[in-house]
């Protein structure tokens, strides 16, 4: 059986991080213990109570009394041993969902940019996050009615014996029936819970695309077709949904059925055997408190057990983030690239993101300390990858890239990505404030500094009028901010640092041309005398620049200068002519 | 809240048959209890097996009865609270769906999405669970009440004294802990929003080496997030201790009661047994009252927001009828039209006057935020003008079935949609009947031949949601071959050709210069060469129009227009010059 051994490992996974709190751990099941024996004394004390009074005139109120004060102390202890334990469960529950989330957190700031490209933002999130916190909730249960749910059944079944043999073997033979009954439906139950889980996903994708771009669904009058084909799924679902609930909703009164019937074989063999005078009426009183708790932790345990085994998916799915092969570190002997001249090179690089589809096949590159290279070709020619392969967001597959002479794989990343200075055309800002964002390159960066790279960035006008200045929060991805002025933004941030290379993703469109010409300045200002690759959407940038690649699928199939380029009437001059054309 | 109640009303039968059914049940549970001190007193005090026989007999029957009983309310709680979500979900896809773009804007799709798909299951799960339990659980706690009066009324005198202490802790607790949760639930938003921006933003976070700053933000937020768990915890924790507590000094000084009862008289052991199970019977309740009470407060804010979505009224209603035809050749005017979003701000556009005629080519410039995107969004009524008039063919367009106004604009939006499904069903969304050789005919016209034809299914290979499986230059040209399918009278695209390359946007231009039906086009771009040949440019700047006529005129006299077309070729003006 895989999948119970894929368990397995999960649950030594979970119990190894349970293992710090071991001393929590071991108080836990104590006090579980102490709780448990001493709830279960009390009915006990009650019956003995009961058995005092029996009749007018044979009443032993001295006897009650003293049994009645236990049952006072006991409750009390009980309570207090209870209330603890609960404590100290939900602290090892949290602190270890902590420190999971926590290693989740860490492992995604080291996972290569290939797992983070390749999943859905949503779906990492959703680990984190919800997988998380369900996992908590299984863990919290599993901690807080696991072992009590076993020592009271241990419990009870030692008292029960000590009190009467026969009326327990009643008892224990009837009780698996109710385990059966709910298992039974349980399972039966599992194929409605997918199909209903299937139509809800079904519901929720069709919601989200038509919901999502109502404005397309309005502009095509595409109402009416839509309100059907919802209509179609919510039958579907409806139906699913109602089996689902409702066969699944029997497992509660069949099992409180069988438990009634243990009761009421109790009330006969243990009225029998008062009649027989083996029991008392208290002890019976006991006994049937008994029986009503005996099949309890029985039906809580396998609670537990489904609710840990969602836990157990739960914290397989956060485990395989955790595990999640990291970046390959780096090298052990790799140097520190202190201030790059900014020599690159690309010798014979060949890439690509999915291994049967190679994109880059082989690419190479000289590019002098100082010079601006124009990066320009048709949507998915391989503009963006090669700005991956510079900054080692991803590894080439065959050849080399070196700065300075030096293979990148040799040199630190933090060291080679802090001599680039990035500009993204999907500007990013964090949430926090406006000075927070810019001095993420160089934290320590005084106010003086800040508003010299504000001005040079042509952004200090408008941050000035923004309502706090500097200190204007804005939200996650820049809030308000228009694009232009998160684009200046982003700019800000590098022009703070000014490394040595830069990397510069012009914006296609939706920037009004006065932010466009600041953007263009603060750009020019930015390369003075630096290595620069712009992916290049604008002439003047183009035509401005030291070199042009025309990329095409994936290759570099034209190099040079503007001029040399229009002269020789290639894919470069085709794609120019066609601008100025009529 | 109670406007809800109305999608309840097919479902009313179930909804009194659940919980009457479920009453029933109970009612059985509590005379357990009697029927077991008869056996007491009677069967065991007599030594009659014969009758402690009949006894447990009447006890498994009281079990029976209560299982049908009781599948039978499950089985009415279920379908009503189905049906009831049901109904409810489509009359609110139904609803949203209605909703106006300005409507939208307002309240956020993500919301409203949320609304169906999440907000109305907890509505379903809560409805089912209040029609079981929510009448059972004080019904059986004052049910044992009421038994426990029938036995002996002094006795008694202690439920009236446990039953609100106990109720005061336990929703004392309840009432101090479910705030506390919706904080632990912002707290939660904070670790989730951080993790998300760092997803988002893992390039810049790496290019700038900020992994381990970031790294101490989790930090924060997480321990942030389990401090206060613990907190809650603690209390949430206390309610179980505290009512077993008080439940066993109750029991104590009932079976004290029962003692003193018993000497006068009045009471036998048997009927202090029952009393004594009243009591445990009552714990169990309470606490399951509390959690349940926690789930259906979760499910009534829930319901809560679906209505509040259910009460966002569509403001925008189009005429019953076509209004009458008037001879002209004006196809689109403006007149001193002004626009402002519902979510506030400045006006979006203000002054705008213009008009076009059938068939001419109208270009629309300027900077991001200018207006362009909001003044052809006015023309299909996507959004009402806030004043002035615009008029198609001459009848303003209030005067339209909304229907038949968007039948004669295709629209190509800015952002290139596309929905799950083939090529051929995303381009029916223009028109449901399109032949195979207008299908073809509006995709060549689109430049988007070449996409279909270089797949080996051509018009039924697959699209995935949001189109990802194709590139934003292929989405863009679909969703023009979408729009050209209609034949529509007036086309706008709207910023939709940014993703073409020059050579691709120029073809493209010259296709739909020759289009046989002769729509009016209005081209909107931040590109001076998509729009340079219109017959007409307006330029808008900070949601002015600051400029309209063709080119060379413009290049005389409007000062914007030079800039931005300086910008885009500078270097040809110059040697030129």
């Amino acid at each position: 059986m895989p999948k119970l051994k894929a368990n397995n490992s999960t649950l030594k996974k979970v119990l190894g991080r349970i293992a710090r709190y071991r001393l929590n751990a071991v108080l836990s099941i104590l006090l579980s213990a102490v709780y448990v024996g001493l709830s279960l004394y009390v009915p006990i004390l009650a019956g003995r109570a009961i058995d005092n009074v029996i009749a007018p005139g044979s009443v032993d109120y001295a006897q009650i009394m003293l049994e009645l004060t236990k049952i006072a102390v006991v409750a009390a202890i009980a309570a207090l041993a209870q209330w603890l334990m609960n404590i100290i469960n939900n602290s090892m529950t949290y602190n270890v969902v902590k420190d999971m989330r926590t290693e989740a957190f860490d492992r995604l700031m080291k996972l290569p940019l290939s797992y983070i490209d390749a999943h859905p933002y949503g779906e990492t999130v959703s680990r984190i996050i919800a997988d998380v916190d369900q996992f908590a909730d299984g863990l919290l249960l599993g901690f807080s009615q696991l072992f009590t749910g076993i020592l009271t059944i241990i419990g009870t079944l030692i008292f029960m014996l000590s009190v009467n043999a026969p009326i327990t073997l009643a008892v224990v033979i009837l009780t698996p029936l109710s385990l059966f009954v709910a298992r039974f439906i349980a399972r039966r139950t599992h194929s409605m819970f997918a199909r209903q889980g299937e139509d809800r996903a079904e519901q929720t994708a069709f919601v989200e695309e038509m919901i999502g771009n109502q404005k397309v669904v309005q502009a095509f009058a595409h109402e009416q077709a839509n309100e059907e084909r919802f209509d179609e799924i919510n039958k579907c679902l409806s139906e699913s949904s109602l089996q689902a609930i409702f066969y699944s909703s029997i497992t509660n009164p069949a099992t409180r059925f069988i438990n009634s019937l243990v009761y009421a074989a109790v009330g006969l063999t243990g009225a029998f055997a008062a009649v027989a005078g083996s029991i008392t009426v208290g002890g019976l009183s006991a006994f049937l408190s008994y029986a009503n708790q005996y099949t309890k932790p029985f039906n809580e345990i396998s609670g537990v057990i489904t609710e840990f085994q969602n836990a157990l998916v739960c914290a397989e799915r956060i485990f395989a983030l955790i595990e999640e092969p990291t970046e390959e570190p780096d090298a052990s002997d790799a140097c520190v690239l202190d201030h790059a001249e900014g020599i690159v090179r690309a010798n014979a690089v060949a890439f690509s993101y999915v291994a049967d589809r190679p994109l880059i096949k082989c690419l190479d590159l000289d590019v002098k300390s100082g010079e601006r290279v124009a990066i320009v070709g048709p949507t998915g020619c391989g503009k963006t990858t090669l700005i991956n392969l510079l900054m080692r967001f991803y590894d080439v597959n065959a050849g080399s890239i070196s700065v300075d002479g030096t293979d990148i794989r040799n040199i630190t990343r933090h060291s080679l990505r802090r001599n680039y200075g990035m500009v993204l055309q999907e500007t990013w800002l964090k949430e926090g404030t406006i000075r927070d964002n810019i001095v993420m390159g160089k934290p320590d960066a005084t106010e003086e500094e800040i508003i010299a790279a504000a001005k040079a960035a042509h952004s200090h006008g408008f941050i000035t009028r923004l309502p706090k200045g500097y200190d204007t929060v804005i939200g996650e991805d820049g809030g308000s901010l228009s694009q232009g002025q998160k684009q200046l933004l982003c700019i800000t941030r590098v022009m703070l640092c000014l490394p040595p290379m830069l990397i510069l993703d012009e914006a296609t469109s939706s920037i009004d041309t006065r932010t466009e010409q600041h953007i263009q300045h603060a750009f020019a200002q930015l390369m003075q005398g630096r290595t620069s690759f712009i992916v290049a959407h604008r002439l003047s940038t183009i035509k401005n620049a030291d070199m042009i690649l025309v990329m095409k699928d994936g290759d570099i199939i034209e190099k040079g200068k503007h001029d040399e380029l229009v002269a020789r009437g290639g894919f470069y001059a085709a794609l120019y002519n066609s601008q100025f054309a009529r | 809240m109670k406007k809800l109640w109305k999608y309840m009303r097919d479902y009313r039968r179930e909804g009194i048959l659940a919980p009457l059914f479920k009453l029933l049940e109970a009612s059985l549970e509590l005379l357990v209890p009697l029927v077991m001190a008869q056996i007491i007193d009677t069967g065991i005090a007599n030594g009659d097996r014969g009758f402690i026989l009949s006894r447990c007999g009447i006890l498994a029957a009281l079990a029976a009865v209560g299982l049908v009983c009781s599948i039978t309310a499950q089985y009415f709680a279920a379908k009503a609270s189905v049906g009831f979500a049901a109904k409810l979900r489509s009359t609110l896809f139904k609803h949203i769906q209605s909703l106006s773009y300005s409507k939208l804007d307002t309240q956020g799709t993500g919301t409203l999405i949320a609304r169906i798909t999440g907000d109305i299951n907890q509505v379903q799960s809560g409805m089912n669970l209040a029609l079981r339990l929510l009448l059972r659980s004080p019904f059986v706690v004052f049910g044992a009440m009421i038994m426990a009066f029938t036995i002996d009324v002094k006795a008694a005198l202690m439920f009236v004294v446990t039953i609100p202490l106990l109720s005061i802790v336990v929703f004392g607790i309840m009432l101090w802990s479910i705030p506390m949760y919706k904080k632990v639930q912002a707290r939660l938003d904070k670790v989730l929003g951080i993790t998300r921006e760092n997803l988002s933003g893992v390039r810049v976070i790496r290019a700038f080496c900020k992994e381990d700053e970031e790294r101490r933000e989790f930090g924060e937020r997480n321990a942030a997030l389990t401090k206060l768990q613990l907190i809650v915890g603690r209390v949430s924790a206390a309610m179980n201790p505290a009512t077993y507590i008080m439940i066993n000094l109750g029991i104590a000084v009932l079976i004290y009661v029962g003692a003193l009862r018993v000497d006068s008289g009045i009471l036998t052991q048997g009927q202090v047994v029952a009393l004594y199970n009243y009591m445990s019977q009552i714990l169990v309740e309470l606490v399951k009252l509390a959690s349940l009470i926690i789930t259906i407060t979760k499910a009534l804010a829930c319901a809560g927001r679906v209505s509040a979505a259910l009460d966002v009224e569509s403001d925008m209603h189009g005429a019953d009828t076509m209004p009458k035809e008037i001879d002209t050749d004006e196809e689109v005017r403006f007149e001193n039209v002004e626009f402002g979003y519902a979510t506030g701000g400045e006006p979006a556009l203000s002054g705008i006057s213009f008009s076009v005629k059938k068939g001419e080519t109208m270009g629309i410039i300027g900077g991001t935020g200018s207006g362009k995107s909001s003044l052809v969004s006015l023309i299909p009524r996507f959004y009402d003008a806030t004043g002035g008039h615009v008029y198609i063919k001459e009848n303003d367009v209030k005067d339209y079935p909304l229907g038949a106004l968007r039948e004669m604009v295709g629209m190509v939006p800015q952002k290139a949609v596309l929905f799950k499904g083939t090529i051929r069903e995303n381009l029916r969304w223009g028109n449901a009947d399109a032949t195979e050789e207008e299908m073809e005919r509006a995709l060549s016209d689109a430049q988007a031949l070449e996409i279909v034809k270089a797949k080996p299914e051509g018009l039924d290979s697959p699209v995935a949601q949001n189109g990802k499986n194709l590139s934003g230059g292929q989405r863009q040209r679909l969703t023009i071959a979408r729009a050209l399918i209609k034949k529509p009278e007036i086309l706008i695209l709207d910023d939709s050709a940014s993703a073409l390359d020059y050579a691709t946007d120029l073809a493209l231009r010259r296709s739909l210069a020759a289009l046989s039906y002769k729509p009016t086009v209005f081209i909107v771009s931040q590109r001076a060469s998509s729009i340079l040949h219109a017959d007409k440019i307006a330029v808008l700047d900070e949601g002015k129009m600051v400029g309209l006529g063709t080119h060379d005129e413009l290049m005389q006299t409007c000062p914007v227009y030079r800039e931005i077309y300086y910008s885009q070729y500078e270097q040809e003006v110059k040697r030129d010059a």
